[in-house]
């Protein structure tokens, strides 16, 4: 009896804290499906009485380029993923399984790099690619973030668990180191690899800090400056579009963690790192 | 099969396809990460503004001029009552939330995804609902303050509590991190050790927790801590996009000040020398950690 009640006390907390996690995201849903008249009215009701959804959503995505801040998003978190991939997986790969010298040192700067906050190389940064002409374009945006030390680690970390006999047995059939690393290894870490795919995708679609020093063109905004430049245009009273925007913005990213959600907290775990 | 002794030939090309399998990473770690934090640990030395034609070592004198910077301090003040209220707050919580799930048979999947979303989202979208929710009139936390009889407010424009308002938003995006690293600490604690403790006749929830879990989950506390002062250092978003910096300099925090003179102002070497004193207070937490772990290794 008691521990019954306790048991129906337990789950009474956790889905008041469930409620209390969850209520921005039902917030945003309901205030974009509403017009402006219901949004400040004194009694808070989830449905409106006047739906709404149609004049938000154009709203949204008429009076700012929300379908280009969208792609623009999924652009440069491709083309990130892409370069830290094809970057990561060679030196995952010597680090774990070649013996050279200075491979320790090697490994002891990817760790030492783990540390440096993604904010500090800023300056020096937006100096450099200030010379290099590159403000404010695409490769400005995607240059910082093409090296991940975090999917160096967690991929050299899996490449360890590759049993050697694989790689001595792909040596005798004459494959070369290079072939070894995409024909082999590539394969047997597709697992691993989607894990760091979801990672990179939804740290670099949230992105905001570097993003917002260097792009001033509305035509190259990702997903979270485009919203703060739509909320700081609105400056506070549309509130049903923005939260439309809001929506828009959040939805991908919610729909990969549910469809990865597996393989993204596997991946948090292993890092703990942003 | 024969087995073939490496001879000095395979060594070399074994050695040389490591050099050319780790050149790309490496150039880029250098050019885009430690390149950077070198230079910018250099240019703090600097009197450089940006896009002057000369530059002359200045030596220690932004570290001076910082010194007596009444913004700096405020800056500073204001960083470390974050990362001092928000850390343990987000601890304590996810300890909690993590100890609930764990404990009960039905839901956990869903609790665990309800928890954890906020981590996953958009910050900067989800700081925009934050600021509807503290809307002093409309706003969520009003009403819910004013029906159950608590003082309501104009919670970010009032300087007395914005910083606490995005306290509040920090600790709900970083709860579920802090939650899911608790879980896999738990998952790694023997079951044995509470078999044990209940053969000595101590079966409560609360025996449990102090003699076996508190105790063994030493090493994931230490990592949590660590992580979570670490991203709450960070703080930013929330400040540029709801109050920046303001009311009257109540939530001005380091990152913050840092953008603002080495970008709205242009004074690049002083805002390399805010950057220098961030990485510090960030290596200074990996540096405690550090030890923490060291010592329950040796003597724990």
């Amino acid at each position: 009896m008691v521990s019954r009640l306790s048991l129906l006390l337990r789950h009474a907390v956790l889905i008041a804290g469930a409620s209390v996690m969850l209520a921005p995201f039902i917030l945003m849903v309901s205030i974009s499906l509403k017009p402006p008249g219901e949004v400040f009215a004194p009694q808070f009701s989830l449905l409106p009485q006047q739906w709404y959804v149609a004049e938000n959503y154009t709203a949204a995505f008429t009076r700012v380029p929300l379908a280009r801040f969208i792609l623009n998003g999924f652009f440069v978190t491709f083309c990130i993923f892409l370069m830290q991939a094809l970057t990561a997986l060679p030196m995952a790969y010597a680090l774990a399984k070649l013996r050279f010298r200075g491979r320790e040192t090697c490994f002891a700067l990817v760790v030492l790099a783990l540390l440096i906050p993604p904010q500090v190389p800023a300056i020096p940064l937006y100096i450099a690619l200030w010379q290099l002409d590159l403000l404010n374009t695409y490769a400005g945006i995607i240059l910082p973030s093409t090296i991940s030390v975090f999917g160096i680690f967690m991929m050299r970390q899996f490449f360890r668990t590759v049993p050697n006999d694989l790689i001595a047995a792909a040596r005798m059939d004459g494959l070369g180191e290079f072939a070894i690393v995409w024909r082999i290894m590539l394969p047997t870490a597709l697992p691993a690899l989607a894990a760091f795919a979801c990672l990179s995708f939804i740290w670099n679609w949230n992105e905001f800090f570097w993003p917002f020093l260097i792009v001033q063109d509305e035509a190259l905004m990702t997903p979270p400056l485009g919203i703060a430049f739509f909320s700081n245009a609105e400056a506070g009273t549309a509130f049903g579009p923005l939260m439309a925007a809001a929506t828009a913005v959040t939805a991908p990213l919610v729909l990969a963690f549910l469809f990865a959600q597996r393989a993204f907290i596997q991946g948090v775990t292993m890092s703990g790192i942003k | 099969m024969r087995k073939v002794a490496p001879s000095s030939g395979l060594r070399r090309a074994e050695a040389l396809a490591g050099y050319m399998l780790s050149l790309p990473a490496f150039i880029l770690m250098w050019a885009m990460l430690l390149g950077p934090a070198v230079s910018v640990v250099l240019l703090s030395l600097t009197d450089w503004n940006f896009g002057e034609a000369s530059l002359r070592w200045a030596g220690l004198e932004n570290y001076v001029e910082l010194w007596s910077d009444r913004v700096f301090w405020i800056s500073l003040k204001n960083t470390i009552i974050y990362v001092g209220i928000s850390v343990p707050a987000t601890v304590i919580l996810g300890l909690l939330a993590a100890l609930l799930i764990e404990s009960v048979a039905h839901g956990k999947a869903f609790y665990r995804a309800a928890f954890f979303v906020p981590v996953a989202s958009t910050l900067l979208a989800m700081a925009l609902v934050w600021e509807f929710m503290f809307h002093p009139t409309v706003g969520f936390i009003n009403q819910l303050s004013a029906f159950i009889g608590l003082p309501t407010a104009d919670w970010l424009q009032n300087p007395g509590t914005a910083l606490f308002a995005l306290i509040a938003i920090g600790v709900w995006q970083n709860l579920g991190l802090a939650m899911i690293l608790f879980m896999a600490g738990l998952t790694a604690i023997p079951k044995d050790l509470y078999e044990a403790l209940s053969m000595d006749g101590a079966d409560g929830a609360w025996e449990r927790f102090r003699r076996v879990t508190w105790p063994m989950l030493g090493p994931s506390l230490v990592f949590v801590v660590a992580i979570t002062a670490i991203r709450s250092f960070q703080v930013f978003e929330t400040v540029a996009v709801l109050t920046e910096g303001g009311p009257s300099k109540s939530t001005e925090v380091l990152l913050y000040t840092m953008v603002q003179q080495g970008f709205t102002f242009l004074r690049s070497s002083y805002g390399a020398a805010i950057t220098v004193i961030f990485l510090i207070f960030t290596l200074g937490v990996t540096l405690l950690q550090t030890i923490a772990l060291e010592r329950r290794t040796h003597y724990g």
